[in-house]
């Protein structure tokens, strides 16, 4: 087959294509946002019958490819990490269902926090729900492993997750793709025994993912992602890579007196004998792991002997940030590399900022001015472009902590007492998860002032489409309860700057619920729709 | 031009200055000459106007790294004088650092322009570049990054035909006026430095 040039990302996609993937699913979130576009695109121009979608959240989505899979198809599902945690609850029970169609889930960290509020390590959830989970250190086993992924899906019937990271998701290489597989179709599953959580059922389903974990190990103790490299001539240390730790280690390889024996780890649950094998042939391990310390922390109650093991925990790799070919290179007694450098290496930063133009400026101007001669108020906000705001001049906003949470924050700040609490949120992250929040402040009138950015797109993740387009917002907003009197539309432009200040005022100033929706679109998106 | 088996090169700007589209054209080029390449890019929020870097490595035989290991770099390639300056460390004792030479202000405390020239000035192997005289000399001031396209590629092995082909593959679709005059912005840069 052709050779192609792709990121990370699209290699996963393609190998879903080809492992004849039916339905995919997902929310945007950076670094895993591109599968489902490559999947969109491809459907385009080479089969319609591949549907790509995105939902309203990473819980939807994860919903609707388990109804997938239990109408007998493949289906993928798309996410960033901490969309997981949205999704945890149908990811979690999905693991003790009796899966049908494949069901694979694409999960996208982002050690380094590049586009991210934390940097936590999927290979946890994939412990914690029991299944299996694939971790690829290059494009080509982001295609091999997610068409693996299918096929054990559907042969141990459980969910399946393939962790990226974002430097592989964000990196271009080339890959050679097997023969596609067609699309396949199970049928219905049969046995609705194996897809009811209810306590009696799911007590069984428990205990046979319990037992099936022999067979998991099994699996990962033979795979080939697994390799073990012996050498047997240099016993002062051994290495365990995970992710692109893998990676960094061999580049490192060359400056080495002499090449240490290596376990790469790409499935898990980890593979106990090859771990138990390296430790017999080495005086201590050193792990060198992309995330969390997940490896590292369960090697001692496999060992049955006791082995010094080294890397996050105590500092020899770094515990915080992404791994380089760098940073891992006092964990093999290497010193830096010699390189250039200019005098006095101070420089200043250059962080993000909102596009010039962009209307965002022009809403949290009329915010910062409405608020300037309260005694006290409190901006809350929420995951998109807006958290920009935070950065000076505007410095518009206080808070930020997850996808929606500036309302549900606004409310509790209110019901705590507190004045004039404005929350800002823009559209795509209000139909995520702002809609429930704003459910429970109308439920009560609470006196707090919601303003909706609008800006017809999901923008920060590189303009998609919002599932609700922008006059059917309003309805929404209406239909949770909120009065139409205290339903404001102002139109963000630097010319009514004066007028919407005062509308904003105006809202603070009433004790209870109001809604303002600020309109204009991204900048971005005038050209795309033309 | 020299015969060396692998190339270390830092893309380095500001969010929408068009790093990527560099980055697209080498690297397509690259394959054409029977390189393998792996090509790192910044995508999501640093895109909004931040400094933006891309690592992108060709070779003749296996990359296992993605990113570019610190002083292994041949060249720094820069849309912009102070994002060079940023990844200085990841070039070799010999390695070359071309920039633009004109400053992209989106931030209060930009330097004196002429102090971050003359530590551009003071490294080893630098060549600064008017890239936007060029560009219209060429015949648009929106290609920029093709002169700086076209000084890196002098510098690699890459034949004229392969970057011709990358150039057309990726602007052909916005008309042979565009095409044009990106292939003339390569040969300006070409000629620069
Ligand atoms: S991409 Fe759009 S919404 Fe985001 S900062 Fe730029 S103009 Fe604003």
């Amino acid at each position: 087959m052709n050779d192609l040039l792709v990121l990370g990302d699209e290699a996963l996609a393609l190998g879903a294509i080809d492992a004849g993937l039916s339905v995919a699913y997902g929310y945007p979130g950076t670094p895993s946002t591109e599968i489902i576009e490559y999947l969109q695109k491809y459907s385009q121009e080479h089969d319609p019958d591949l549907i790509a979608r995105w939902c309203a959240n990473e819980k939807t989505s994860y919903e609707g490819a388990v109804g997938v899979s239990y109408a007998g198809k493949r289906a993928l599902v798309t996410m960033k990490h901490v969309g997981l945690n949205v999704a945890a609850d149908a990811f979690v029970n999905s693991a003790l269902l009796e899966i049908n169609g494949g069901l694979v889930a694409a999960v996208c960290d982002d050690p380094g926090m590049h586009s991210s509020q934390n940097e936590q390590d999927s290979r946890f959830y994939a412990d914690f729900a029991g299944i299996i989970c694939l971790e690829p250190k290059n494009h080509q086993e982001a295609y091999d492993m997610t068409r693996e992924a299918f096929a054990i899906s559907e042969k141990f019937k459980i969910p399946v997750l393939v962790k990226l990271v974002t430097r592989l998701s964000h990196s271009r290489a080339v890959i050679k793709r097997a023969e596609p597989l067609k699309k396949t179709d199970n049928g219905k599953a049969s046995d609705r025994l194996g897809w009811m959580a209810l306590p009696s059922l799911s007590r069984k389903n428990w205990q046979s993912l319990l037992e099936q974990q022999k067979y998991f190990k099994e699996y990962s103790e033979k795979s080939s992602f697994n390799s073990l490299i012996l050498h047997k001539d240099f016993r002062e240390y051994g290495v365990i890579t995970t992710g692109l730790g893998g990676n960094y280690f061999r580049e490192n390889i060359s400056d080495l007196d002499y090449v240490p024996s290596q376990l790469h780890i790409g499935v898990y649950p980890v593979p106990e004998e090859k771990i138990k094998k390296l430790a017999s042939a080495v005086k201590k391990i050193i792990v060198i792991e992309e995330g969390y310390p997940f490896v590292e922390r369960m090697i001692t109650s496999i060992l049955s002997i006791s082995l010094p093991v080294h890397g996050k925990l105590d500092g020899t790799v770094p515990p915080s940030g992404e791994l380089t070919p760098d940073n891992v290179r006092p964990a093999l007694g290497l010193a830096k590399r010699a390189s250039q450098k200019f005098s006095d290496e101070t420089l200043p930063g250059r962080p993000p900022q909102l596009c010039q133009g962009c209307p965002h400026t022009d809403t949290f101007t009329a915010l910062n001015n409405a608020v300037a001669h309260l005694s006290e108020h409190i901006v809350t906000s929420d995951i998109g472009c807006y958290a920009l705001g935070a950065l000076p001049p505007l410095s518009a906003i206080e808070t930020l902590l997850c996808m929606g949470a500036s309302v549900g924050m606004a409310r509790g700040a209110s019901e705590a007492g507190r004045k004039n609490v404005v929350a800002t949120i823009g559209d795509s992250t209000f139909l995520h998860s702002g809609i429930t929040g704003l459910i429970d402040a109308a439920s009560t009138n609470t006196d707090m002032t919601l303003i909706i950015m609008d800006n017809s797109t999901t923008a920060m993740t590189g303009m998609q489409d919002t599932i609700v387009s922008s006059p059917r917002i309003k309805e929404i907003v209406l239909a949770c309860g909120v009065s139409p009197d205290h339903l404001k539309e102002i139109k963000v432009l630097p010319k009514n700057d004066k007028e919407n200040t005062e509308i904003i005022k105006q809202e603070i100033s009433y004790h209870g619920l109001s809604v303002i929706i600020a309109l204009r679109e991204c900048i971005h998106i005038i050209g795309k729709k033309k | 031009m020299n015969k060396k088996n692998t190339y270390d090169i830092i893309l380095s700007g500001v969010g929408g200055q068009g790093v990527l589209t560099v980055a697209a054209v080498i690297s397509r080029a690259a394959i054409k000459e029977g390189f393998t390449i792996r090509q790192s890019e910044v995508h999501g929020m640093s895109q909004r106007g931040g400094a933006v870097v891309a690592h992108m490595r060709l070779s003749r035989s296996e990359i296992v790294s993605d990113l570019i290991p610190k002083g292994n770099a041949d060249f720094i390639l820069s849309m912009e004088p102070l994002e060079s300056l940023r990844y200085v460390e990841y070039l070799k004792p010999d390695g070359k650092l071309i920039t633009a030479s004109k400053p992209y202000m989106n931030i209060p405390d930009y330097p004196e322009i002429q102090e971050i020239l003359d530590k551009i000035q003071a490294l080893p192997h630098s060549t600064v570049i008017d890239a936007e005289h060029l560009a219209k000399e060429a015949g648009s001031s929106r290609a920029v990054n093709m002169v700086l396209v076209g000084a890196l590629a002098k510098e690699l092995p890459l034949q004229d035909e392969s970057l011709k082909a990358a150039v057309e593959d990726l602007f052909s679709r916005k008309g042979e006026r565009v095409v044009e005059i990106n292939l003339n912005a390569i040969v300006q840069g070409k000629n620069a430095g």
